[in-house]
Parts: C-alpha cells; sequence; structure tokens
C-alpha cells in the first residue's frame, strides 16, 4: 500500500483538475458568454450558475492542495516557472467571484460595470489557464515557438470552456437563449477541436519518450479508441446541435418543461463536451506520466515523506466519497432549467 | 527592491485582505443559524427571518470575498514561499490538506443550498445546510490556527538539516496540533470573530434607525449584537491576558517589543504611549504607568520581565508597540460602546443620537483591531517563519525576480483597496434599501416567462 501513496495521490490530484476544468469549465465558459447576451439573458445566465461555481473552484484548491502538501518540490518549481500566469488567473478568478455576487446587490446602474468585470475575469483566468496548460506540456522551457503554442492553447482552453458553458446553457435554460446558446457551441466547437488535435501534436514532439509511448505498434493499436473516440464526440456533439437547430421556437418547453421532448434532448452536447474533455484528459494524463514536470521531476521524487502521505490519504479516502455525495446531492437540489435565484 | 522585501509585502497584502471575510464569515454563519432557530422559536418570527434576510446577503459576499482571496494564498505558499513547503511540509501538508478535504468542501457544498435552496429544499434540511456550512468554517479556522500557532510555538516534531535546510519530522500529531499556543490563539481568533460580527450588525442597525427605520428587525438587530457584544468584548480581553502570558512563556522577544521594555527589569512599568527607537535603544515622550507592565504580564508587581538588549535577535519594535495599542485601544472601546449599550437597552431607554452615530462609526472596528492583532503576532514572529526551525528569507523564492513580484504586487493592492471599497459601500447601500423596504429576496431578475415555469 505504501509504495502506491505517490500513484494514488496522483490519480486523486488528476480527478481533482479535471473535475475543476469541467466543472468551473462550464461556468467560467457562461461568464465568457455573458458578453453576447441582454440583460434578461444575463440574469437567467448567472441564475444557471449561481449555486454551483463556488463547489467548482474548490476542485482547484484540492489540486493545487495535493500538489502543494504531497508533492511540494514540484508545486515550488511549478508555480515558480508559471508565476505570471497564475498571477492573472487569480486576479480573475477573484474579479468574477466578487462580481457575482455584488452584481446583485448594487445600484442598479453599477450592475452593468460588474458584469463586464464576470466577463473579462472570466475569460483572463480561462486565458491564463490555457496558457499554463500549453507551457505544462513543453515542459516551461520559455522559447518563442513554446510561448507561441501556449499562446495558442490558451485560446483553445477557453474556447472549451465557451464550448462546456454554451452547452450547459442549451441544458439549463429554452427559449431564445436556449438557442442562441445552440449557435455559441457551434462556434466553439470547431476552435475546441484544432486545439486538442494541437495538443495531440505538439506533446509526443517534446519529447521522444512520449512518442515512443504514443507510436510504438503494439501502443498504436491498443491506444486507437483514444483518439477514435474523441473524433467520434466531436462528431456526436456537431450532429447533436445540428439536429437542436430544427427544433423551433414553437417546440420550446414552457409549461411542463421536463416532459417536452426538446429537453431530453438537451444534455446530450454537454455530454458530449464532458468526454471530450475526460478523452484529451486521459491522453495527456498517460503522455506525461510519472512526470510532474517533463522529464524532469516524478512523482516519486517530489513525494513528501510516507508517514505524512499516509495520514492525508486516511483522510482523502474518508472525505472524498462524502464530497462526491453532497456534490451530487447539491446538483440534485439545483436539477433541472436555471429558475431566478432567491434568497427566500 | 529586494524580492525577499517585495514577497513579503506582497503574503502580508493577501493576508490581510483574505482575514477580514473569514473573520465576519465564521461567526456570522453561527449567527445565522441562531436567527434561523429563532424564526422557528419566536413569536418574532416575521422580524427574525428579515434579520436572516438580511445578513444571508452579507455572508454570501463575504464568503465569495474570502473564497477567492483564498485560493490566492494557496498558490502563494507556492510562489513566494517554496522554501516553507520543503522544510515544514511534513506538518504543514497535512493540516492544510485537512483544512481543504473536511472544511473546504463542506462549506462550498452546503453554501449553494443555504443561499439559494429555501424554496426548493425542506426547511429543516436548509436549517441542516446552514449548519453545516457553519461547522465549516468554525473547522477551517481549526486546522489554519493549529498550523499558525505551530508556527509560533512548534511541537511533537524533530528536525534535521538536509543540504543546508532544516526538514521536519512529526513524532506526535497530537503535540503538534494542540501545541502550546493553539488553544489560546484559536479561542482569541473566534472571540474576535464574535466581536466583529456584533458590531457589524450593532453598525449597520444603527445606521437604519439613525434612517428613521421603524421595522422592528432594526431594533431586533442592535439588540441581539449588543447583547453578543457585552459578553464578548470582556471574555476578549480575558482570552487576550491568557494568550499574552503564553507568549510571555515561548516568545518572550515578542512581548518585550509589545512594551518596548529594553533592558530587564522587575516591576517594569507599562507605557501608555510613547515612539520606541530601535537606534537609540530607548523610547521618546513615553507616558508609563509604574509597576504595571511586570503586573499585567507576571501577575506580580515586582515581576522580572527580560528587556530587548538582552535577546541576540528580537522582531521590529514599532509595528508590535503600536499595533498592539490599536488592538487593545478599540478593545476597550468595544467593551464601553457594548455595556453602555446593553445598560441603556436593559433599562429600556431609547439610545441617543450621538450613541447611534458612535455605533456606525465602530461598525468596522473589529477589522482594525484583528488585523492589528494579527500584525502584532506575525512581525513578532520576525526574523523566524517558523519559530527557532526556519526563516522567513530561507523560505523565500529565488526564481521570481523582485519585477514580476513588484508588478503583480501593484495589481493585488488595486484589486483590494477596490474591492473593499466596493464591500463597504455596499453594505451601506444594503442597509439603505432594507429601510426603504425594498430589500429584494429574489438575487436575479428572470424573465417573467421563466419565473412561470418556477411555479
Amino acid at each position: 500500500m505504501n509504495a502506491y501513496l505517490p500513484e494514488l495521490f496522483l490519480a486523486i490530484m488528476g480527478f481533482a483538475m479535471l473535475a475543476y476544468v469541467v466543472l468551473d469549465g462550464f461556468d467560467l465558459g457562461v461568464g465568457i458568454l455573458l458578453r453576447g447576451a441582454d440583460e434578461f439573458e444575463k440574469d437567467t445566465m448567472i441564475a444557471s450558475i449561481g449555486p454551483f461555481w463556488d463547489a467548482n473552484e474548490t476542485w482547484l484548491v484540492l489540486g493545487i492542495g495535493i500538489l502543494l502538501t504531497v508533492f511540494p518540490r514540484a508545486h515550488g518549481e511549478i508555480l515558480g516557472a508559471l508565476y505570471m500566469p497564475v498571477a492573472l488567473m487569480l486576479i480573475g478568478l477573484t474579479l468574477r467571484g466578487v462580481a457575482f455576487d455584488f452584481r446583485a446587490k448594487v445600484k442598479a446602474e453599477r450592475k452593468a460595470l460588474w458584469d463586464k468585470l464576470f466577463y473579462l475575469g472570466s475569460l483572463l483566468a480561462s486565458l491564463a489557464q490555457g496558457f499554463m496548460l500549453g507551457m505544462h506540456i513543453v515542459g516551461y522551457h520559455y522559447t518563442l515557438a513554446n510561448v507561441a503554442f501556449a499562446g495558442f492553447i490558451a485560446c483553445a482552453l477557453a474556447s472549451g470552456y465557451v464550448l462546456l458553458g454554451a452547452c450547459w446553457l442549451i441544458m439549463k435554460t429554452h427559449g431564445e437563449l436556449q438557442h442562441k446558446a445552440r449557435a455559441w457551441a457551434a462556434h466553439a466547437l470547431g476552435l475546441t477541436g484544432l486545439g486538442v488535435a494541437a495538443v495531440s501534436v505538439v506533446t509526443p514532439m517534446v519529447s521522444t519518450r512520449i512518442f515512443e509511448r504514443w507510436f510504438g505498434l503494439r501502443e498504436m493499436f491498443l491506444l486507437a479508441p483514444i483518439p477514435v473516440l474523441t473524433l467520434l464526440l466531436f462528431g456526436l456533439c456537431a450532429w447533436r446541435l445540428e439536429r437542436l437547430k430544427i427544433v423551433k421556437l414553437a417546440d420550446q418547453p414552457t409549461q411542463n418543461a421536463k416532459l417536452s421532448p426538446a429537453w431530453h434532448r438537451a444534455w446530450q452536447p454537454f455530454a458530449c463536451a464532458v468526454g471530450i474533455f475526460c478523452l484529451a484528459f486521459l491522453g495527456l494524463a498517460y503522455s506525461l506520466f510519472p512526470y510532474l514536470v517533463v522529464d524532469q521531476i516524478t512523482i516519486w521524487q517530489a513525494a513528501t515523506s510516507t508517514d505524512a502521505m499516509r495520514l492525508i490519504a486516511l483522510g482523502a479516502l474518508i472525505s472524498m466519497p462524502a464530497t462526491l455525495a453532497y456534490t451530487v446531492f447539491s446538483y440534485r437540489v439545483f436539477w433541472g432549467k436555471a429558475q431566478p435565484l432567491s434568497y427566500s | 527592491m529586494d524580492a525577499l522585501v517585495l514577497a513579503r509585502a506582497q503574503f502580508a497584502a493577501n493576508i490581510s485582505f483574505h482575514i477580514l471575510f473569514p473573520t465576519i464569515s465564521i461567526a456570522l454563519a453561527w449567527l445565522l443559524v441562531f436567527f434561523k432557530f429563532r424564526e422557528t422559536q419566536s413569536k418574532q418570527s416575521a422580524a427574525w427571518q428579515a434579520l436572516y434576510g438580511f445578513w444571508v446577503k452579507v455572508f454570501a459576499l463575504c464568503f465569495a470575498l474570502g473564497v477567492t482571496s483564498g485560493i490566492t494564498m494557496s498558490f502563494q505558499f507556492g510562489t513566494n514561499w517554496p522554501g516553507y513547503m520543503n522544510s515544514v511540509g511534513n506538518v504543514a501538508g497535512p493540516l492544510l490538506a485537512y483544512e481543504v478535504m473536511t472544511a473546504f468542501f463542506l462549506e462550498a457544498s452546503f453554501l449553494g443550498i443555504m443561499l439559494f435552496g429555501r424554496s426548493r429544499v425542506s426547511n429543516r434540511v436548509h436549517t441542516g445546510a446552514t449548519l453545516l456550512v457553519a461547522i465549516g468554517t468554525t473547522l477551517s479556522a481549526f486546522w489554519i490556527l493549529a498550523l499558525n500557532s505551530w508556527m509560533h510555538t512548534p511541537a511533537g516534531h524533530v528536525v534535521k538539516i538536509v543540504e543546508g535546510m532544516p526538514s521536519v519530522d512529526v513524532v506526535s500529531w497530537w503535540a503538534v496540533v494542540f501545541n502550546p499556543s493553539f488553544p489560546y490563539r484559536l479561542s482569541h481568533m473566534l472571540c474576535a470573530s464574535i466581536l466583529t460580527v456584533a458590531f457589524l450588525v450593532i453598525g449597520l442597525s444603527a445606521y437604519r434607525l439613525l434612517k428613521k427605520d421603524t421595522k422592528p428587525e432594526a431594533k431586533l438587530g442592535l439588540v441581539v449584537g449588543l447583547l453578543i457584544a457585552a459578553v464578548a468584548a470582556p471574555l476578549q480581553i480575558f482570552l487576550g491576558d491568557l494568550h499574552g502570558l503564553n507568549t510571555l512563556k515561548h516568545q518572550p522577544a515578542k512581548i518585550a517589543a509589545i512594551e518596548a521594555v529594553w533592558e530587564t527589569q522587575t516591576g517594569a512599568p507599562l507605557a501608555l504611549f510613547g515612539i520606541p527607537d530601535e537606534r537609540t535603544r530607548s523610547t521618546h515622550f513615553a507616558v508609563e504607568i509604574p509597576k504595571l507592565a511586570s503586573l499585567v504580564l507576571t501577575h506580580d508587581l515586582n515581576g522580572e520581565i527580560k528587556g530587548l538588549n538582552d535577546f541576540p535577535q528580537h522582531p521590529p519594535v514599532k509595528p508590535l508597540f503600536f499595533g498592539f495599542r490599536i488592538m487593545v485601544g478599540i478593545g476597550i472601546l468595544m467593551l464601553a460602546c457594548a455595556w453602555f449599550g446593553t445598560y441603556l437597552v436593559l433599562k429600556k431607554r431609547a439610545l441617543p443620537v450621538w450613541f447611534l452615530r458612535v455605533l456606525v462609526a465602530m461598525t468596522f472596528a473589529g477589522w482594525i483591531a484583528v488585523l492589528a492583532g494579527w500584525y502584532v503576532t506575525e512581525i513578532g514572529r520576525q526574523p523566524w517563519l517558523v519559530h527557532g526551525i526556519l526563516t522567513t528569507a530561507q523560505a523565500a523564492s529565488r526564481t521570481v525576480t523582485s519585477g514580476q513580484i513588484g508588478i503583480t504586487l501593484t495589481l493585488y493592492l488595486t484589486l483590494y483597496l477596490a474591492l473593499i471599497a466596493a464591500f463597504v459601500r455596499t453594505l451601506f447601500y444594503l442597509a439603505k434599501k432594507a429601510v426603504a423596504g425594498d430589500l429584494q429576496a429574489v438575487e436575479t431578475e428572470v424573465s417573467p416567462e421563466t419565473a412561470e415555469d418556477a411555479k
């Protein structure tokens, strides 16, 4: 058991990061999309993420917390190399987090300002995270080509978040806004696809170790399902989005939202988008394992003492199932189409 | 400027900003539980419900500000102080991890239901969610103060030197968590949170009364706040005294700096005011009460206090000397206000307008006292980051340049000052709206069509 503690924590950290990217991804995406919405729509969009965003961001704290507490050596190394993007991301996250609460409590004429800050904060945080992902893949070597690559990934991840956010809105809203969200999702799908493709091409080029891991004869067969499934999901997502297009406004549910066939189909694009993120994550995890910094620091080199890991593992094994349970509980309580956020 | 100085300034800016909001949310969460409880028990159900409705909004704001600045801190541990986790990670790691795993998720997950779930779950589940959020905030304080206290009075560990850097291993977790200063620091901080919230409630209620708010909850809020403060203020002075005695035992240099005692002496006087000067090793313009410092600190008129000159190194004197006096001064002012106000309330007399104005001015007094107190204790630990084990300089990052820190520090400071201003303004604006009676329970106004569906 003790011998596998670093792997166990890598798995938990990976899960936390994936959960963060998917969960906060959709609410960051909704934040970016705020720019293209009118006043009414803004309120509905924010109502759709209101009860969740706080818990969503906690997954980031868990992921970074494990990096900090279980892999302290890599934590300093990674965050030192990413100093500026991390600072910008934090400022973005702070802006949007507080704008969410301020916008509804300040004087009416100031609401627009906080909405703008919500949008800017979401965009800044998404771009910074994409840039960090890009730099992580190339091992934190700040060359012109690498920075350009990271810059592209920044746009692609932001676009991926927009895809998640738009698909979330398709699921959680109806009427005019749902149709708008469908168009947004269709637009974002393309750039997201390019981003996934770029990561798939560049990652094996960074290191021969990663290249061999993917393009050995046996490996190519065994791993084929990952790219194939990803492609399928992109296709499926595009197809479902196209199908929703022909659902006319008149078909939109107004009274009995849950029984309408249009509602039943509305979850499909979101499921596809989540699937794409999961597969991309799986591919990256396979490429990078067991390194925390590509070809430089492994999980075993960075791990803290066994005693400390055992203690944290004990806490994690008890608290993670509980956390998942109340996350599910919270999403169930707010199931269905977004409704006005009300304190009473 | 020196990267170390900037890194410290940046961390100080962030942690100072952060602590403002948990200080409110820890006690406010329990106060909200109390409001919910009264709502079901009391005859004045509507007034308690209105109180809950108002303060839950303040709670939501505080929580958002606390979470976002807390996320920033979890990153700055690594960006600003990589040596910290490398050296004492075996202690700090599990404590921080337990905070995230036991407290953070609990609060964040149930916050949504607490804030927006009232119409979606039964009243009992809603009260339960509120209670869980309150437990979460307190648990969070428990873990963080355990770690902070351990940094002041480390125990339950062994130190070995690896590649010139200290490295800590845990021998007894019980001794680590319940280290000598932990019970005092935790209770002092929790009581500080209660006082801060009490005066926040008092201040905004007084503001509403001054604006001629005749609704029962304005008066009710004022009375609840005053009663809480009347108990918490003297309790805090008592707890503070115990904490001081504990510090004298474990960190005597900090106490010597607080009291600006330069030479070791018996029957040391207490300086009410003065300007300590580290170059001349003396206090200018000192106004002193003979023997009082010895009496307060050793509970003996002729007790001996070790002077600063007898410590090979000691923390900077000025910030400790002034910080301590600001904290204690506000504490005494709070006691006076709370008791005078409670006296009037118990005598069933109206609070005079001038007194209501004083209470409004005291709305954020708790914040200033909390910051002053934390500055005293944290600057008082310098030059150590972990007392006797690791210095602040050893833990600083060697890869991040002063230019990078300078830019981000400017950004953070601008952001934080703007947010504090927005927070204070918004609170008074919410109070004004409550006076006018149009404090809407609806956070976002959704198109009528959607609202229709909701029914």
